[in-house]
């Protein structure tokens, strides 16, 4: 792999746009959410924060109820996924259920925080002299600042980072394209914060060990090419390259945008740093800019808050545990016919049950559908077979051959097909002249191959542990057994001995008695 | 033609010896089918099928000596997958050896464990770990909740709790609405 790396392509130097199988053209929507400039909102009463915010695992609590916190202190720790911090400086309500923006819609453990509005800081560390520290020591900085990928996918940073070290990257893709309709969070961002963008990108390459940073954008982004090709970092920085990409959905999907780019495929259940790669969301790259440059924690991010059912679409720098319902309320409220909630957007979010729900570092858009947005439900119809599904899947996938494993519990078969290579990026559904939900099947399918994943994993660590067992078992009792013969043999030897001692004091008393018979030839028996 | 009787019947024993070879240098000393049949058992070990361990009811059910219907952590899904496995007809679970449950792991109330080790002894995957006189705990990720342990306990001190099912193991629901063509009924 490594002698071949060499000879790859680096998009960095060829500005050949390729294409990608698949994919729709959607209406933007975008507009609407950036016409006015990012504010943070005032302070909410509570912040609730969720101690299950990364891919990989629930937080252990760090802190009780009563304790008081100051803004950016770690609370919540996780190995091997990235450490949750205090948004603000108060003190801590309790610690229970709440709900907690997850697709499963179940509460789980929050932190409730009752901000004392000094907004006192904890002791930074920040590593001012990035330029000379080891690629570790910036690594463990994210780690410690609780970086995880702000695309919404909320993968730690540092294990992606540490992996694509490890496989000696070459360049690095920053991904702007924002492609799901409604969104602007990453817009607004690299408009207004276009420096820390490239400063985050170059503590990334040095992080990697790269040669190239290429940032991606949408062609319809105009605003935010000038930003960023105009700001001072960008003039100063060597091989960091703007490319822009055609806004097809899903462009902005790892996969796709890195074919996009070189025109490369990433293998089917491998890594983009398997061919030399690693993408990052912008919005991680300037948070990791924050986090080296000045040793703030991950605590707040850009969040759209738009929708036909909010009064005033626009985007905010959102505190983590900020509850949506006051986002909405500085919005200035809901429109009256507003129905549904989702958490990211029209093709690939999650419905939210309740706006008491906060904020959290997945948290990319709050959408709010009306009753018109949301079509009455079609009458699911039986396939017909007619493939404009695989005619747009961005990853190959045959989806009605799915569908039909999936609704079938073929696991093996689904898992052939490559129902794990789903994207679940929605663009089946949406062509499907038979309205059939087929990312809702794939996700449940996704989940099952998992559980049964795990569950494999499980019965194999039992197999292997009885097995072990059973093997320690009968050691020690072979050793038993052998202990018990040795001690049997020394004992007969024992006795063997002590007759031995017996019969030749007998044999030296019949001497002495023949002796005492026979008093003359006392000199010749000698023992 | 003595010339080709010649040829075939040097032909037929070095076949011979050649098969006789591999069969000798490519042997497989255990049973196959029984790692196969294993590989579908769940690995509790929890002995509820009448066999003291997966193992045993994996060699039991490949010498025809048992049925395939008699593991309730496998439940349905696994006899299925044996039924699939040997070409026979699946069947219902058999009440005799217990009935299909959520996925439990046990607890062990460290206030009122009296550090006897009798769990310790029964446990089969040693997920208990603790030494006499000293507080006994269950390594809850290996726990495969067969509940062997509750039986020797002297102070009733273990509970079986659920599985976690919470986020992030939480299993995305089987969606409403009837699929339209269904294979296996």
């Amino acid at each position: 792999m490594t002698a071949t790396r060499q000879d790859l392509p680096v998009p960095a130097t060829g500005r050949q746009i390729h294409g990608f199988h698949g994919g729709l053209r959607l209406r933007h929507h975008k507009k609407v959410s950036c016409a006015l400039a990012v504010e943070r909102p005032p302070l909410p009463d509570r912040l609730i924060v969720p101690l299950l915010q990364h891919a990989g695992g629930m937080a252990e609590p760090l802190v009780r109820a009563g304790d008081a916190v100051l803004k950016g202190q770690p609370i919540g720790v996780c190995q091997p996924c990235a450490t949750v911090h205090a948004p603000v400086s108060g003190y801590v309500e309790a610690i229970e259920d709440r709900p907690m923006s997850h697709p499963s819609g179940q509460p789980g453990p929050c932190v409730i925080i009752r901000p004392d509005g000094r907004e006192q800081w904890t002791r930074l560390g920040p590593l001012d002299d990035w330029q000379n520290a080891s690629p570790d020591t910036l690594i463990t900085q994210m780690q410690n600042c609780g970086l995880a990928g702000l695309g919404g996918a909320v993968f730690p940073t540092h294990e992606k980072m540490r992996d694509g070290r490890e496989r000696k990257t070459h360049t690095l893709i920053l991904n702007g394209a924002e492609c799901e309709p409604w969104i602007s969070c990453d817009e607004m961002l690299m408009r207004e914060q276009p420096g820390k963008v490239i400063l985050g990108a170059r503590i990334l390459r040095r992080a990697l060990g790269a040669e190239h940073v290429v940032i991606a954008v949408e062609d319809q982004m105009g605003a935010v090419q000038a930003a960023l090709v105009g700001c001072r970092e960008f003039g100063e920085s060597r091989n960091i390259s703007l490319v822009k990409v055609p806004a097809i959905y899903p462009e902005g999907g790892e996969r796709q945008l890195i074919q996009v780019l070189t025109g490369l495929e990433v293998p089917a259940g491998g890594r983009p740093s398997d061919i030399g790669l690693v993408c990052q969301n912008v919005a991680t790259a300037a948070a990791v800019a924050e986090a080296v440059s000045t040793g703030k924690p991950l605590i707040e991010r850009y969040v759209t808050v738009t929708g036909n059912g909010i009064a005033q679409p626009r985007n905010f720098l959102a505190l983590f545990g900020t509850p949506v319902a006051h986002l909405v309320e500085c919005c200035g409220g809901y429109r009256e016919d507003v129905a549904r909630l989702v958490v990211g957007g029209p093709m690939m979010g999650f419905p939210l049950d309740t706006d008491a729900a906060p904020v959290v570092k997945a948290s990319n858009c709050i959408l709010a559908l009306t009753r018109g947005d949301i079509a009455t439900p079609q009458v699911e119809m039986p396939c017909i077979r007619c493939g404009e599904c695989a005619r747009v899947c961005p990853a190959k996938l045959l989806p009605q051959q799915l569908h039909l494993q999936v609704t079938n519990e073929l696991w093996e078969q689904a898992q052939e097909y490559g129902l794990g290579a789903c994207i679940e990026c929605g663009c089946c559904d949406a062509v499907c002249p038979s309205h059939i939900p087929l990312v809702e099947w794939f996700r449940f399918g996704k989940s099952e191959l998992r559980k049964r994943a795990l569950e494999t994993a499980a019965s194999e660590l039992a197999r292997r542990r009885h097995e072990e067992r059973e093997a320690r078992l009968s050691r020690e009792q072979r050793e038993r057994a052998e202990k018990l013969a040795r001690r049997k043999q020394t004992l007969r030897d024992k006795t063997t001995q002590q007759d031995r001692i017996r019969a030749s004091i007998e044999r030296a008393a019949q001497r002495d008695s023949r002796r005492t018979d026979d008093p003359e030839g006392g000199s010749s028996g000698g023992a | 033609m003595l010339i080709a009787v010649l040829i075939l019947a040097a032909l037929g024993v070095a076949f011979g010896l050649g098969l006789g070879w591999a069969a000798l240098r490519f042997r497989v000393d255990s049973d196959p089918v029984v790692e196969r049949i294993d590989a579908l058992l769940p690995q509790t070990q929890c002995g509820q099928c009448g066999y003291p361990g997966c193992r045993p009811y994996a060699e039991a059910i490949a010498s025809d000596q048992a049925d395939i219907n008699q593991c309730p952590p496998g439940g349905e899904a696994g006899i299925r997958a044996l039924a699939d496995l040997l070409g026979r007809e699946a069947k219902p679970l058999n009440p005799e050896n217990g009935e299909e449950t959520a996925k439990t792991v046990v607890r062990i109330d460290e206030a009122r464990c009296i550090g006897c080790t009798l769990c310790i002894q029964a446990c089969p995957v040693d997920a208990i770990v603790g030494a006499a006189k000293l507080m006994h705990t269950v390594i809850r990720a290996e726990c495969t909740g067969c509940n062997l342990c509750l039986p020797p306990c002297p102070v009733d001190c273990i509970d079986i709790v659920a599985a976690e099912t919470h986020p992030p193991r939480w299993q995305r629901p089987r969606p409403p609405g009837a699929p339209d063509g269904l294979i296996r009924q």
